[in-house]
């Protein structure tokens, strides 16, 4: 659908990437060649030489087609940013132990739709300056897009574990497929034997299999905050779908072996239940999942698992067009930028490939915001909704 | 204190809840699903059916309903009414036999049931020995005699179920007496039939399955007569003079026997009626004097095997007539309707129950013709396939479609309905409200659902406008002259359609106008004109093409109906006047009309179309097809589809399988492979039901996301919030909702200037869900009326000065989004929160019970898992929630129907209706009274109600004590359960 021509690098007649580099408040544009664009080093010294920031150790970054600031620290992240350049290539550069955080592309990324990138960058830093005090970087890698998150580590008994699978942004189907069973409950008065529901298949590749965080019949105990007991597969299965684009499953591992232990630290300010944040408030993660979705998320942990958040969340994301957008519309339109101050809400790929701003630019009716955002952030009412805006062919005809 | 005034305000909103809502079922419309049992009461005038699921109803004049359920879920294989009372005893088919009577309470009567009992053997004695095999209600009232497989007969005070030991009639007894040469005197096998000697009460006599007939005089305890039949035996009639028994037999024959004759007196030729060839058994015989004139005999069944096996057959002889009646489906049970104060005159109706329908015969008018039955009429006679209800119907249209509909019932006997039972006192109903039914053959049946009867209306075919294969002059009817047997065909269920084609999806009737749209299998849309008179006219087709040029898709589907092109002649009533037909024929998913702008909109899974029937002309026509969908062109005979139906019917096959082992005689063998076939069937249901559920989410690929699913009219803000326009709204099963604004030109060009429609909005929910429901909401938050409704002064005119909202449903939330700029305002999440999904919406008035002049609209909510829920007006806030249907009953969710004051009515079974309400103004109920009937002698009646004093109540819960002891007893004796339970349970009555 339209989705996918935006996605995919096209353009193979044009020979020439546009490059854009940023350095604190600097710009500078130059050009490269699409075919061959040499290895990262040869880039990095070409900006190191653009900037005149001989010796000084940065990062680079660029701004993906989502909006997400991704690394380019190889040949192949390089190549793939080349590629992907559309035809702009927005470069970030950074001082390296600066601002750690500036790679996030995690479940913030929605919620913070209108703040952009930089949005992005102001939150991250304000924690990561509080936090990442030293230079030495232990933690899980950080050059990947948040795709799930171990939340509530606090709040929940360490048999149980709260996942949150972020299928936005990603093509990867959630692939999982969950089965009726028999779950034992230790009572008081002897075990007991109830009807459970499990997850029975991953699908390879998908996004349950690749966090690593669900597994083969794990329990399923709750769909977004709320409890699954007495509801039947097919609700369950409804349930699941309702909330697929922000689904938060509590499950009980069937390995039990990798739980999460408390070590019992009263020091964890706020909410130590993002996994991310386990380096920082010093409780112990014991969990051997290649958990590439390990962030600091503040606040991912503060909402917990509120349900009215994430409604907020997944809604609103209806297109609606009224009666000036249905006459032609281009479903590839030129790319435009707006290129304001660092920190002002800045265009995003995805809602820019509407061509004209859409009417729907929803900042909450605060009749929402009162009746379902009991636990919501401030933040969540400053983001625009455009992003989530899909276009797709049903509606680009007429 | 903020929060406290909350509080006040919200105990004040349930208070206001429980005025508004309340949740019965009603009643049950229709004919009961697998009857099993027949039982009539001449002196109640009540007719008693009894059903495999163990339901027991009963039913009287018109609205004069009852019904039972028994506990156990076993089939009730006999009903009988304890004569000259309000009482009845029902057999089942777990040997248990159950009194039931109608009592008097608060003016009206209630079934209930009073007593139950399981005949016990003496120690250690077979099971057989007490399985009840024939129930005899004496005539005293006091005394039932059960005849078991064993061969004895038992003796039981009734109402109170006490065994009288001294008075059973054993094996024993009889056998010592039968005579020498009786060649099956080794075994006389089970008793089949127990018949009282209508002259004398002491006399019965007893039927053994081996054939012979022992008359027993119950005061002397011994053998009055032997009546040595050879042929296994089907059943007894002893004539009226109590001169003579009748006794049929499982080879086609019947016999006659006089009574009082020596033993071993040779009986009168057996009699084989459709002889020669062998014969089927005549499972029922009965013969009625007539006063002056040659006796009725009735007989069911005696076709020649070979040729005429498969008939389901009852023949009537009086005198030189004789008539094979052929009924479709299996006959279960008949009796004879009797003129006369004491229904002891000549025969005027023959009541025959068959599987599928009940069939009453006027048996006074020659050629026997049929009589309407207001009630139990099969709703099935073809599958319903949809079903639309219209609330409130203007009298001047109510009395034009009654008109119609009495031209088509003229065949009809003349004679009243004989069954006149019972006082109705339910008052007369609050409006005039018609249930449509759609049908597989291509009819549409018009049933009154304004009171507690569905009756049948009026009926429309559509498939005289299309050629189909068979001929409609084709009629079954005529038999051939002199054919033998001399069969006539009688009974509405004919289960068997033409064509599948023909079927009727979707129905939209215009209450006001009369004019009515039907939409069926074949993408064919008909607009009707309700005519008084007999028109013949052609039907023009205009074929519509959906995919509006979208390349490379192949209809793999059925092809589209032929339609007939001379001129057809249409009986008064609903004559057609336009035709449109889809292209691809996909069936119809959205279908709507209105009548003001003469307009109706049609959905498919590939788009939808407006067409204008005045100028008969297209409007609009909107692909909404995925250009990726492919399943979208299978039709309706995909592989989805078609693995689905293979599985339904491999359940009905299991479950019939397991109906058929419930035979009349089972031994603990059959018991055994009952259970085994059970745990099989359920190893099948594992295997063959997907245990496992993907978890992904909806995404713009999915089949048929292109779906139409709902289209609604409305007169409302779209372009600018200072003027209304017409407009049409369309929402897909992926989720899009899309608006057109409507340019009608004014009255005077309505004929000549054409209507445009532009696109104005369209909603892409982000969650994708299957839009069910766009409704508009005025400037107080009320829905808008329908077309012509104001223009009747039937509804208050909508607020058109206040903004006006868009509530759309999907399958899993409600959201209010402003209008006329498009943006979200409310929403309610049903399945993120609950996990279940919208199936039906529908917009209803609820009036307060405690003030006449409050009322709100709500939002009516069928849920995928049965329950049923309001949703409240312009808010979208859940206000009640009930369970209303079984979650696994997929056909009840997709059935149901919704009213606009707040009942519904879905499929219980393919036959029936249950109704029900929401509302607590507006409820149908049965409510009427049975008096019990005095004895022809106006003896004092030992088991009238009235003779007991306690209520119903306090004896059931004596009876669930009785239970419990049994219980007790069972756990101590082991499997001898005896004595103690027939001492209880006396005491529990």
């Amino acid at each position: 659908m339209s989705r996918q021509p935006q996605r995919t690098p096209v353009r193979t007649g044009e020979t020439v990437v546009e490059v854009k580099s940023k350095f604190e408040a600097e710009y500078r544009r130059i050009a490269l060649k699409r075919n061959g664009p040499g290895g990262f080093q040869e880039f990095y010294r070409l900006l190191q030489t653009i900037h005149h920031i001989h010796g000084l150790d940065v990062l680079l970054g660029y701004a993906d087609i989502h909006g997400d600031l991704l690394p380019i620290n190889n040949d192949d992240n390089f190549h793939k940013a080349i590629s992907s350049a559309n035809p702009l290539l927005r470069i970030i550069i950074t001082k390296k132990g600066d601002e750690p955080e500036v790679f996030h592309t995690n479940s913030l990324q929605r919620r913070k739709k209108g703040l952009g990138l930089t949005g992005l960058r102001s939150t991250g830093s304000a924690l990561a300056h509080s936090k990442h005090q030293s230079g030495l970087l232990i933690g899980p890698p950080r050059d990947f897009r948040q795709i799930s998150s171990i939340i509530d580590v606090d709040i929940l008994p360490e048999t149980h574990r709260r996942v949150r699978l972020h299928k936005h942004g990603t093509h990867k189907p959630l692939g999982f497929y969950i089965r009726d069973g028999v779950s034992v409950r230790v009572t008081p008065q002897g075990v007991e034997k109830v009807p459970g529901v499990f997850i029975s298949r991953l699908v390879r590749g998908g996004l349950a299999e690749s966090t690593g965080l669900l597994a083969l019949n794990d329990e399923i105990l709750e769909v977004n905050g709320i409890d699954v007991a007495g509801k039947s597969l097919d609700q369950v299965t409804d349930m699941m779908v309702a909330n697929s684009h922000n689904l938060i499953v509590t499950v009980k591992p069937a390995n039990q072996r990798n739980n999460v232990v408390l070590r019992g630290s009263k020091t964890s300010v706020g909410n130590s239940g993002s996994v991310g944040s386990v380096g920082s408030t010093g409780s112990a993660l014991s969990h051997d999942s290649p958990s590439p979705a390990s962030q600091s998320n503040p606040i991912t942990a503060s909402s917990s698992i509120a349900e009215g958040d994430s409604d907020d969340e997944d809604d609103d994301g209806d297109l609606i067009l009224e009666n000036d957008c249905l006459v032609p519309y281009n479903p590839h339109p030129g790319p435009h930028r707006t290129q304001g101050s660092g920190e002002s809400p800045c265009s995003d790929p995805h809602t820019s490939a509407g061509a004209r701003p859409l009417p729907q630019s929803i900042s909450l009716p605060s009749s929402i915001s009162a009746t379902l955002n009991h636990l919501g952030t401030p933040s969540h009412a400053s983001r625009g909704s455009q992003e989530n805006m899909k276009e797709d062919g049903n509606i680009i005809t007429l | 204190m903020k929060r406290f005034r909350r509080h006040g305000h919200e105990s004040q909103r349930d208070r206001l809840k429980q005025e508004l809502f309340q949740f019965n079922k009603t009643v049950e419309h229709g004919f009961p699903h697998q009857p099993s049992a027949l039982g009539y009461s001449p002196s109640l005038q009540l007719l008693a059916i009894g059903t495999r699921s163990g339901a027991v109803k009963l039913y009287g004049a018109p609205s004069v309903e009852f019904m039972g359920l028994h506990e156990e879920n076993a089939a009730v294989t006999q009903v009988h009414f304890l004569p000259h009372q309000a009482a009845l005893v029902t057999l089942l088919d777990d040997n248990s036999l159950h009194m039931w009577t109608l009592r008097g309470h608060s003016g009206q009567s209630e079934l209930l049931e009073i007593g139950r009992f399981t005949l016990t053997g003496p120690p250690g004695a077979l099971p057989c020995v007490t399985r009840v095999t024939a129930v005899l209600p004496h005539s005293s009232g006091e005394l039932l005699l059960l005849g078991t497989e064993g061969g004895h007969v038992f003796v039981v005070e009734v109402p109170g179920f006490r065994e009288l030991e001294e008075r059973n009639i054993s094996l024993d007894q009889v056998s010592n007496s039968v005579p020498q040469d009786y060649v099956g005197r080794r075994n006389l096998e089970h008793v089949e039939t127990l018949q009282e000697n209508p002259l004398n009460p002491t006399q019965v006599v007893i039927g053994y399955g081996r054939g012979l007939m022992v008359l027993w005089d119950l005061d002397r305890q011994s053998a009055v007569q032997h009546i040595p039949a050879t042929q296994q035996l089907e059943s007894i009639w002893w004539t009226e003079d109590g001169s003579c028994i009748l006794s049929s037999h499982s080879d086609g024959s019947y016999c006659r026997w006089t009574v009082g004759g020596d033993d071993g007196e040779e009986e009168e030729k057996p009699d084989v009626p459709y002889g020669h060839f062998p014969c089927k058994a005549i499972s029922k015989i009965v013969q009625l004097p007539t006063k002056d004139g040659p006796p009725f005999l009735f007989f069911s069944g005696g076709m020649p095997r070979a040729s005429y096996g498969d008939r389901h057959c009852i023949t009537v002889i009086h005198g030189k007539t004789h008539v094979a009646l052929d009924f479709t489906s299996r006959i279960i049970d008949f009796f004879v309707i009797r003129h006369g104060p004491h229904h002891t005159g000549d025969p005027s109706a023959l009541v025959v129950l068959v599987e599928e329908e009940l069939v009453v015969m006027d048996l006074q008018t020659d050629g026997w013709p049929v009589i309407e039955t207001p009630y139990l009429v099969p709703l099935h006679s073809s599958a319903i396939t949809c079903s639309h209800h219209v609330s409130t119907i203007p009298l001047k249209l109510w009395e034009r479609i009654l008109a119609a509909g009495a031209l088509q019932s003229s065949h009809y006997s003349l004679e009243p309905w004989p069954i006149m039972g019972g006082k109705n006192l339910a008052p007369d109903p609050p409006h005039r409200d018609l249930l449509l039914t759609g049908h597989e053959d291509g009819t549409v049946r018009f049933w009154d659902a304004s009171g507690v009867c569905l009756c049948p209306v009026y009926k429309l075919s559509t498939a005289a406008v299309f050629q189909t294969d068979t001929d409609p002059n084709d009629n079954m009817n005529t038999g051939a002259e002199g054919e033998w047997p001399p069969f006539r065909k009688v009974g509405c269920f004919d289960p068997y359609s033409d064509d599948p084609r023909l079927g009727i999806q979707k129905i939209h009737l215009c209450k006001y106008s009369g004019y009515l749209t039907v939409a069926g299998t074949a993408g064919q849309i008909l607009v009707l004109e309700l005519n008084d008179e007999a028109a013949e006219q052609t039907v023009e087709a205009k074929v519509v093409d959906l995919l509006q040029g979208q390349e490379g898709f192949r209809w793999k589907g059925h092809a589209r109906l032929d339609v007939r092109e001379q001129p057809v002649r249409f009986p008064p009533g609903f004559q057609p006047f336009t035709l449109v037909q889809c292209q691809p024929p996909a069936v119809v998913t959205a279908l709507t009309l209105h009548s003001e702008w003469k307009l109706v909109a049609f959905g498919t899974s590939h788009g939808f179309g407006l067409y204008d029937y005045q100028q008969k002309s297209n409007v609009l026509i909107r692909c909404t097809l995925n250009p990726s969908d492919q399943l979208a062109m299978e039709g309706p005979l995909s592989r989805v589809k078609s693995i689905k139906k293979s599985l339904r019917q491999s359940f009905r096959r299991i479950r019939r399988s397991r109906v058929s082992l419930r035979k009349h005689h089972v031994n603990n063998a059959a018991k055994l492979q009952e259970a085994n076939a059970r745990l099989e069937a359920e190893l099948a249901e594992m295997e063959l039901a997907p245990v496992q559920r993907k978890i992904e989410a909806r995404s713009s690929d999915d089949s048929f996301t292109g779906l139409v699913r709902t289209l609604y009219f409305a007169e409302t803000f779209l372009s600018d919030s200072s003027h209304t326009t017409a407009s049409l709204w369309a929402g897909t099963n992926g989720g899009c909702v899309f608006a057109y604004m409507l340019r009608l030109p004014p009255v005077e060009h309505r004929a000549d200037e054409p209507i445009t429609a532009q696109p104005a909005k369209e909603i892409q929910l982000m969650h994708r869900a299957p839009v069910v429901g766009v409704v508009v909401l005025d400037g107080h938050g009320a829905p808008l009326p329908d077309p012509l409704e104001v223009a009747h002064d039937l509804a208050r005119s909508p607020d058109m000065t206040g903004s006006h909202h868009v509530l759309v449903v999907s399958e899993e939330q409600f959201k209010v989004f402003t209008l006329p700029k498009v943006s979200a305002k409310m929403k309610l999440k049903l399945t993120a929160v609950d996990g279940s999904r919208v199936r039906r919406a529908g917009v209803a008035w609820f009036g307060s019970s405690r003030s006449e002049d409050y009322s709100e609209s709500g939002m009516l909510v069928l849920t995928n898992q049965g329950d049923v829920h309001v949703v409240s007006l312009p808010h979208v806030k859940m206000q009640v929630q009930y369970p209303c249907i079984r979650r696994e009953d997929v056909s009840g969710i997709a059935s149901c129907v919704f009213t606009k004051h707040g009942q519904g009515f879905y499929l219980i079974s393919p036959s029936e209706f249950e109704r029900f309400s929401l509302s607590t103004r507006y409820l149908v109920e049965p409510c009427c009274l049975v008096e019990a009937p005095s004895p022809p002698g106006s003896a004092p009646q030992p088991g009238s109600p009235s003779g007991r004093s306690s209520s119903g109540h306090t004896k059931i819960t004596d009876g669930e004590d009785a239970e419990v002891l049994q219980e007790i007893q069972k756990s101590l004796e082991g499997d001898q359960m005896s004595f103690l339970e027939n001492h209880v349970k006396p005491a529990a009555v």
